[in-house]
């Protein structure tokens, strides 16, 4: 298991702000591979969304390990970890978190060349992201001129424009109707193919049935954790059933 | 399938194999092929209970074929059909009851129980989304299809996430 992409050692968290203490997350262990495509599932509430948060860095853990790419990363600074996003994580949330005063071609091609991509590289990255989420005639745009559907999509091709070691994403298909969930699929699926490391928060079942592998959260605990076999039957009556 | 064929058989006659033809051009690829011997027991029956009538048509070099044609008889019980608003889906549900009979059984745990079902019906929403990357975008028929079993899927992966949070 040396070359896991990313493992959690009986990770904890403890928000302890208010009058009681809250256990969002309560002992995790995972071990995520390479190529491997997650969806995280479980009721709200469940820990599912502080879980990914401490996989990336942006919620502190309370104790346990975090290791990414074979090295330990719970115990970095916060711009250590700035440092460590910036090269191997790309994140996306259920808001967008776009740069308000940037185009949306200069918000997707940012973390490329943040991670050392040469111009020519990150352009010709940003052209392919926003030409499959149907977005090339937006990249002049700022984002506070796109819909909902739109900052999402963009958020979404932000988030691999540097080709991450593990995308990780909290709900990416929140604000879209299903025209625009077709196209974010099709990208997901075509770049897990290629090899993308994905880790997803869903409550999306058209998204979740996408990945090879689901974790399911209940009150901060994993109760699931296996392989979302593929049937491939072929055949549209095994599965739709006209009466 | 008695109805289909009804409606099918107002528009004009026809026989069986343009029925079977008809049938997978209307709903596209995403509908199960239907079976041409199906389709002649099911228009047998029609035609015993006077709904179709069926006229035999000589051809040259080959056995005679019937062609069906709606009666008036047909065209009511079809016009009945139409008008009568749908059942809606009902719970009744093998899982659910397998979901609550469980601790009698002390066979599986309904934990183990609501887990596999997830992993199932993932398995199915992934056959979907292959069905439905299959399918030209402009099959309106057939991609309204297959997103009405996607919002069925999700209503019951939905509804187990319910399940785990009070039975489990």
């Amino acid at each position: 298991m040396t070359n896991a992409v990313l493992k959690t050692v009986n990770l904890v968290k403890v928000y302890s702000g208010g009058a009681v203490p809250v256990h969002a997350v309560r002992g995790v262990d995972l071990v995520v591979e390479p190529g491997e495509f997650i969806a995280v599932m479980g009721p709200s509430g469940s820990g599912k969304s502080t879980l990914v948060h401490m996989l990336g860095g942006l919620d502190a853990r309370t104790s346990g390990e975090i290791w990414v790419d074979g090295a330990r990363a719970d115990t970095l600074s916060e711009s250590a970890w700035a440092l460590l996003r910036r090269k191997k994580i790309g994140f996306v949330f259920q808001f967008f978190n776009l740069v308000a005063n940037m185009t949306v071609a200069d918000n997707v091609e940012l973390p490329a060349l943040l991670a050392g991509a040469s111009p020519r590289i990150a352009r010709e990255r940003r052209e392919h992201l926003l030409g499959a989420l149907n977005l090339t005639d937006r990249a002049d745009a700022s984002p506070a001129q796109l819909s909902g559907g739109e900052q999402q999509r963009v958020a979404l091709a932000r988030a691999l424009a540097n080709k991450p070691s593990v995308l990780l994403a909290d709900e990416p298909t929140g604000n879209l109707d299903s025209r625009n969930t077709r196209d974010v699929l099709r990208l997901l699926g075509q770049v897990h193919k290629e090899g993308q490391t994905i880790i997803m928060v869903t409550h999306d079942a058209r998204v979740a049935g996408l990945a090879d592998r689901v974790v399911c959260l209940l009150d901060g605990e994993i109760v699931d954790d296996g392989r979302i076999t593929r049937r491939r039957t072929g055949t549209a009556g095994a599965v739709i059933d006209l009466r | 399938m008695r109805l289909h064929l009804l409606a099918l058989l107002a528009k004009e006659p026809a026989h069986g194999y343009e029925l079977k033809q008809a049938l997978e051009q209307t709903f596209g690829g995403a509908y199960p092929s239907p079976n041409i011997g199906q389709i002649y027991v099911t228009l047998g029956r029609l035609e015993k209970d006077g709904l179709v009538r069926a006229v035999d048509v000589e051809q040259s070099n080959r056995p005679n074929k019937k062609v069906y044609y709606l009666t008036a008889k047909g065209r009511d019980v079809l016009t009945l059909w139409v008008d009568e608003p749908t059942e809606g889906p009902r719970v009744r549900d093998e899982f659910f009851m397998k979901l609550v009979l469980a601790p009698l059984t002390g066979i599986a745990d309904r934990m183990a129980l609501i887990n596999r079902q997830r992993r199932h019906y993932l398995s199915i929403m992934g056959d979907l989304n292959a069905l439905l990357d299959r399918t030209e975008p402009d099959d309106r028929v057939a991609t309204l299809l297959i997103e009405g079993a996607m919002l069925h899927l999700q209503a019951d992966l939905d509804w187990l996430e319910r399940c785990q949070e009070d039975l489990a």
